[in-house]
């Protein structure tokens, strides 16, 4: 065979061509393949805001719901306890709410809250995924004298305060998760939406 | 008979293939223990995907449904428990003959050219594995196949921008769910497999390209015969196919032995928080993976910023897909090289073992900081491979010495300055420096980085 009358151009245009269009091909099909792992409709819904009625709760109650299959603690803490918060200070490691990640902007305040009452945290460890238990009281025997309240991990002993603030020299580095929020109205508490929209 | 083969033959190269990769594959005449490996390897896949097709027989992938369709294979199915049990060992053998074969590898130098991609394939198969034996223990939906998997996937959570997106979409949930376990389920049974004995084909299609290194690490090509046949080598069926018979053997005795006797094997192997179901609100007290992952995940807990660690932790098997530039020493065989690289291969071994064992441990200040060396002298290791390609001068020996020293000395500094126990931090630096000081600078003051010569010939 004689490749003297084949044109080369020609040959070398529609080589490119068949690949860009192949690969194009690819590409969009690769698209809802990739996409059909993410969270089905079915799971998206069932991620769904939470709604909680907080006029139930007692003073000093600690009120658990889940979220997108996570504990949230709803905690309404009395006068007593929220001026026992600013003595935990020095014991802290992120006293101020500095690290972003931790909670939404309008909750990096003294209290870690919207209404310094009630504290909304996700009820993980931020050590490694374990569920904390609530210990209201003051200076517990097990937890000392130095204890005013809070969280204690007993998986591998991490200590947190009412605010959800993470004790110095624990395995947690940082303090518990607040979710974003909102109250609707007096006593409609939404956990995983806010004024900006739905939680990712 | 000879009719019906000559049919064949004119349609497929059956004979053709068995000659060149069977009875005509020429293979090292010198080759010992340590070459059982490669083939126990291919009889452990064997086993793993025979078990393992039985047991998707009677599995359920499906989060309410999964946990009791172990314990019905394990109770109810007729010979279920012989067959569950032999892939759950299977898995660990697996990684044992694996490692075994890795470290021939550093012994003999079989990384090297002309059989550098052999190596990076089965890097990647070591890879592979090590994904397809994660997808597969959470398939029992037991406790630490839960947790396990959400300490790991929320690895890929550190990642800084994408991290977050990236963990639910690799859940298929906003946690650890049915979507999960189905997804992993279709991994492991399916897509990893067929990576798996795809990459193992290649690998041994770059194996007979090449052909087997030995344990003399000296080509066996070029001294042949007046009919061109190599003179230290053999044919591999019959001799090595008998010898590998043998291997399956005594293979077979301690498998179906462990199998039998303790197919836990004391919590390794099946670890016992799996007995218990899967419950997203109870997190075990100690989470820790298999037992081969913990010397990766030491590494893990061992960096206090969360996306170092991740990322020491994945670099640590990565970076052996690089080691045949990394040693550019052209001695192949450990039979060879100074006592110092022997030194250097043991004392690797060694790391990896301790590394693995502190990995399945509670955390103590002891064990982090034990771990937090031995991960420092894991990665030394290959710093000092490519130091030894060649010998090295004085000044060179004491710069890199000294610069290295120094900069995980400073590291030291700031950690006892922020309340670090100094006596356990100042007696661990020993560890590293030690182990620097014999193969940096011993040399320069002994005999032990002194090589043997070669010889042209294998030598048994």
């Amino acid at each position: 065979m004689s490749y003297e009358d084949v044109n080369q151009n020609r040959r070398r245009f529609l080589v490119a061509a068949t690949s860009v269009v192949g690969g194009a091909g690819v590409a969009a099909v690769a698209y809802p393949y990739l996409a059909s792992l993410s969270p089905s409709a079915r799971a998206q819904a069932a991620g769904a805001p939470v709604e909680v009625d907080v006029s139930g709760i007692e003073p000093g109650q600690l009120v658990q719901v889940e979220w997108r299959g996570k504990p949230v603690w709803v905690t309404y803490r009395t006068e007593e306890m929220l001026e026992l918060l600013p003595k935990n200070r020095e014991r802290l490691v992120d006293p101020d709410s500095e690290v972003a990640s931790q909670q939404p902007d309008y909750c990096a305040n003294p209290t870690r809250s919207r209404r310094p009452e009630l504290s909304v945290l996700i009820g993980i460890c931020t050590h490694l995924g374990c569920t904390p238990s609530y210990r209201p009281e003051v200076a517990p025997e097990d937890l000392g004298e130095t204890w005013n309240g809070g969280y204690f991990c007993a998986c591998h002993g991490s200590k947190f305060d009412l605010a959800g603030r993470v004790w110095r020299n624990m395995p947690a580095p940082t303090n518990l998760v607040i979710p974003r929020h909102m109250y609707k109205s007096d006593n409609l508490l939404v956990i995983g939406e806010d004024e900006e929209g739905v939680a990712a | 008979m000879r009719a019906i083969l000559d049919w064949i033959d004119a349609r497929y190269p059956l004979t053709k293939v068995w000659n060149e990769h069977l009875a005509e594959y020429y293979t090292p005449k010198n080759m010992n223990f340590w070459y059982y490996f490669g083939s126990l390897s291919f009889l452990v896949l064997a086993i793993q995907i025979v078990s393992g097709i039985f047991l998707t027989m009677f599995y359920k992938p499906d989060a309410e449904l999964a946990f009791a369709s172990v314990e019905y294979i394990m109770r109810d199915v007729q010979w279920g428990w012989l067959i569950r049990y032999m892939h759950a060992v299977g898995a660990s053998a697996f990684f044992i003959v694996v490692y075994l074969h890795m470290y021939r590898g550093l012994l003999y130098g079989s990384y090297k050219r002309p059989r550098e991609l052999i190596w990076i394939t089965g890097v990647l198969i070591y890879l592979v594995l090590m994904t397809e034996s994660f997808a597969g223990y959470m398939l029992p939906w037991g406790q630490m196949s839960y947790w396990g998997a959400q300490v790991i996937v929320n690895l890929f959570s550190t990642f800084p921008v994408i991290g977050p997106d990236l963990v639910t979409w690799i859940r298929g949930d906003f946690l650890v769910s049915d979507a999960t376990l189905t997804r992993f389920y279709a991994l492991h049974v399916v897509a990893l497999p067929l990576v798996l004995v795809g990459l193992s084909f290649v690998h041994v299609v770059a194996l007979h390209a090449v052909g087997s290194n030995n344990p003399d690490g000296v080509e066996t090509k070029y001294f042949t015969d007046e009919n061109g046949r190599p003179l230290d080598s053999i044919p591999f069926h019959p001799y090595y196919t008998v010898k590998d018979m043998v291997g399956f053997g005594v293979f077979a005795i301690i498998f179906f032995g462990i199998v039998f006797f303790a197919p836990e094997a004391g919590g390794y192997f099946l670890e016992k928080n799996n007995f218990e179901i899967a419950d997203p609100l109870t997190t075990p007290e100690l989470i820790h993976p298999v037992w081969y992952f913990g010397a990766f995940y030491s590494m893990l807990r061992v960096i206090p910023d969360p996306l170092l660690g991740v990322l020491v932790m994945f670099a640590a098997p990565m970076v052996l897909l690089f080691l045949p530039w990394i040693d550019r020493n052209p001695i192949l065989s450990v039979r060879y090289r100074s006592p110092i690289h022997k030194f250097n291969l043991v004392t690797f071994g060694v790391v990896f073992l301790v590394l693995t064992y502190l990995g399945l441990q509670h955390i103590t200040t002891l064990n982090q900081e034990i771990a937090l060396r031995l991960t420092l002298v894991y990665y030394l290791f290959f710093f000092v491979l490519w130091f030894h390609s060649k010998p090295r001068s004085d000044a060179f020996s004491w710069g890199w010495f000294l610069a290295i020293v120094a900069a995980y000395s400073y590291y030291d500094f700031t950690r006892i300055a922020a309340d670090g126990d100094r006596v356990t931090i100042m007696t661990w630096w020993l560890v590293p420096t030690l182990y620097l000081g014999i193969c940096l600078l011993l040399p320069l003051f002994s005999q032990l980085n002194e090589e043997k010569p070669v010889p042209a010939r294998v030598t048994s």
